[in-house]
């Protein structure tokens, strides 16, 4: 897994609640066996105008130019700002494949739903929670400054605004640890496995109706 | 100390902690087409194989047609959804399972079905699947929850999971359900109340004299909306229905084994002053049949109600989600919810397929047709079992005769990857568990209904009232 320490990204504003992941990547690119090339359809039904589907060639299709990540603007934005609850629904790990394949590092919103929340750790992102309050005032500081840059130091824990007023986030320690290093959750987990035969042989014993 | 139903499954899972984190192992990991082929390459390229074979339970669902099974696999027109199915036929093969039910097998169906009803899914287990829904077999007294694509290959490669405890919440639900009320409605009025984000970071465990008063299909459908209520898990504590319907099932435990299981299952349900972080209430008497009305599945109101105006809104924030909602369903604020006309009807999906939902729709249809403005109602069973079943009591000549078509088992039209979809602008009425922009269908506008409401809309040609209608 690519590490993550710091970024320095535009900023693209998404100011919905509750976008679930098919809006984030919608169920027809599921059919894919990859895990990369998901970023052209990212947000599809909301960028493009057209249907799309696997295969096609998108440079072709017609662009919704009322879509925010359309707008020249947020072109090679880095960070997403967003609204609470981002990506409910389906546990499609797709999301978090074609937000990145997109170019997305960092998400900052005021909650998440669980499995995205988790889903992002395992690709090198960092999903990140402000408060409701503060994301408002990035939402109006984004519409009125282009070009507008955070700086994210998972390190230190802090998003900074251009004006250098710092956010203090809250990251789990291990989650951290991980993304910071880039570490593999499995070759973690397999350092544990004798804990993990350990373990099973005992399981086995109390409840041996799980390995008849 | 008294545990809640949640600490008893997690703590007894729990291979090893460290600074809140845990490594929790995994007793059954459900496996279907469209999360795994990913996880399968990832073990592949490291050159690992899965820890626990015998853990794995698979199955086709997602992906495959509901018609043309004549044709086997060469029917499936799509061959991207094709190639998707015979890479789950290849990875099974290679890799190994302790069942698998491949497109067309006689068992096949949706995994979330498919698992309880093979007994592959007992209480006390920890259950994981790569697809959010399987909070469902929660109502075994099993803790389990979706996964993403990583950890799929996580559980393969180490049985395990990494997990912080969540906390836990309690919905109460007691009384005594109305006629025409049921599980799914239970589960869109509790949503309704909490929001689709009221249950992130908790374990939701239902309970309650009306929970109890379930039967294990309703308490099914409950614990599959658990996730729409942002919980990852839902579970609901062993009775003796959880132990009469799990018994005599093909891998359920046998002889001394049985007991010996029996014994402790009946100890998987929280002690009598277990603390839970939140508290939620509903009186059953409440609780009218639900239609959802916009693009989330909180958007929900009463039979009776209206589409609700934007005074209703609790910020700025919710007033815009309504707006779009409106614009996209076509909808304005105040319209009675009995008068919204309906193109489709989709009886069907891991919340609502299995055979108690389809007797319960097939009663409402019996002796009646469609309305001339429904297009299509589909009724698609959960498994193959399930369409047995049906087909012996004569509940596909119901629905044939009334108008409906009779499909093969799988997801079908509620995520749309098949065939089976809404155009865009068409309304449907649906007893799948996601009213999400596009869900059914680019375009698509999807009205979250139990299958007696969607049997009674089909036939009406618009949403009613399934207590007085007949």
């Amino acid at each position: 897994m690519q590490a993550f320490t710091q970024l320095n990204g535009l900023v693209a504003p998404l100011d919905r609640a509750n976008v679930d992941t098919d809006a984030i990547i919608p169920k027809q690119f599921l059919k894919s066996i990859k895990r990369s090339g998901f970023g052209v359809n990212a947000f599809d039904e909301w960028r493009y105008l057209d249907h799309g589907e696997p295969g096609m060639d998108n440079t072709k299709r017609q662009i919704n130019p009322d879509f925010v990540l359309n707008q020249t603007r947020y072109q090679g934005a880095s960070i997403l700002l967003t609204r609470e609850n981002f990506g409910c629904g389906s546990s499609r790990e797709h999301a978090p494949w074609a937000l990145e394949d997109f170019g997305f590092k960092v998400i900052i919103a005021p909650s998440y739903a669980d499995i995205f929340f988790n889903n992002c750790f395992k690709n090198g992102m960092l999903p990140i929670v402000l408060s409701a309050e503060v994301i408002d005032g990035l939402f109006s500081q984004v519409a009125f400054t282009e070009g507008y840059k955070l700086s994210v130091d998972l390190a230190a824990q802090t998003v900074t605004t251009p004006s250098g007023e710092v956010h203090q986030f809250v990251v789990d320690a291990f989650r951290k640890h991980c993304l910071l290093n880039g570490l593999d959750d499995i070759g973690l987990t397999m350092q544990q496995q004798d804990k993990i035969k350990e373990f099973e042989a005992k399981h086995k014993q109390a409840q041996p109706w799980l390995f008849a | 100390m008294a545990k809640t139903l949640y600490d008893k499954l997690f703590d007894s899972h729990v291979v090893h902690e460290e600074n809140g984190t845990a490594l929790i192992y995994i007793d059954r990991h459900l496996v279907h087409e469209v999360t795994s082929p990913q996880a399968f390459e990832g073990l592949r390229i490291a050159g690992r194989k899965p820890w626990r074979i015998d853990s794995i339970v698979a199955t086709a669902d997602h992906n495959t047609p509901t018609n043309g099974w004549d044709k086997g696999l060469a029917g499936i027109s799509d061959p991207i959804a094709r190639l998707q199915i015979e890479t789950l036929d290849d990875n099974i093969r290679e890799f190994g399972a302790k069942a698998y039910f491949p497109f067309m097998n006689a068992n096949q169906g949706i995994v979330h079905v498919v698992g309880p009803e093979q007994g592959a899914t007992l209480p006390g287990m920890t259950v994981v699947c790569g697809d959010s829904h399987t909070s469902t077999h929660g109502a075994f007294g099993a803790l389990a929850h979706g996964i993403g694509t990583s950890e799929v290959e996580h559980v393969m490669a180490t049985q395990c999971l990494v997990q912080k405890k969540s906390k836990t919440m309690q919905v109460l639900v007691d009384g005594v359900l109305g006629r025409g009320v049921t599980a799914k409605d239970v589960a869109l009025a509790i949503i309704g109340k909490t929001g689709t984000a009221g249950g992130n970071g908790y374990a939701i465990e239902f309970a309650g004299s009306a929970i109890r008063g379930l039967s294990m299909e309703g308490r099914m459908t409950l614990c599959n909306m658990a996730i729409e209520a942002g919980a990852r898990a839902g579970i609901i504590a062993v009775d003796d229905k959880t132990i009469d319907y799990v018994k005599g099932r093909p891998l359920s435990p046998k002889a001394e084994l049985w007991d010996a299981a029996v014994a402790y299952w009946n100890t998987l349900h929280s002690d009598s002053g277990a603390d839970f972080d939140a508290v939620v209430m509903l009186n059953a008497e409440d609780i009218q049949p639900q239609v959802t009305w916009g693009t989330s599945p909180e958007m929900v109101v009463g039979i009776d109600g209206c589409v609700p105006s934007l005074e209703l809104a609790k910020n700025e924030v919710q007033r815009g989600d309504w707006e779009r909602a409106y614009a996209y369903m076509g909808l304005t604020a105040n319209t009675p919810i009995s008068e919204i006309n309906i193109d489709k009807v989709f009886i069907g999906s891991c919340t609502n397929s299995r055979i108690e939902d389809l007797r319960a729709a097939a009663a409402v249809a019996k002796g009646k047709h469609i309305a001339p403005n429904v297009k299509l109602a589909l009724v698609v069973p959960g498994s193959g079992l399930v369409k047995a079943q049906a087909e012996k009591e004569g509940l596909d000549k119901i629905f044939i005769a009334a108008g409906f078509e009779w499909r093969e088992p799988g997801c079908s039209m509620c995520l749309a990857m098949n065939a089976d979809r809404l155009a865009a602008g068409e309304r449907c009425a649906s007893t799948s568990n996601r009213n999400f922009e596009g869900r059914q269908g680019p375009g698509g506008r999807t009205h979250l209904v139990s299958p007696e409401m969607a049997a009674a809309a089909a036939i009406a040609g618009h949403f009613v009232d399934i207590r007085t209608f007949n």
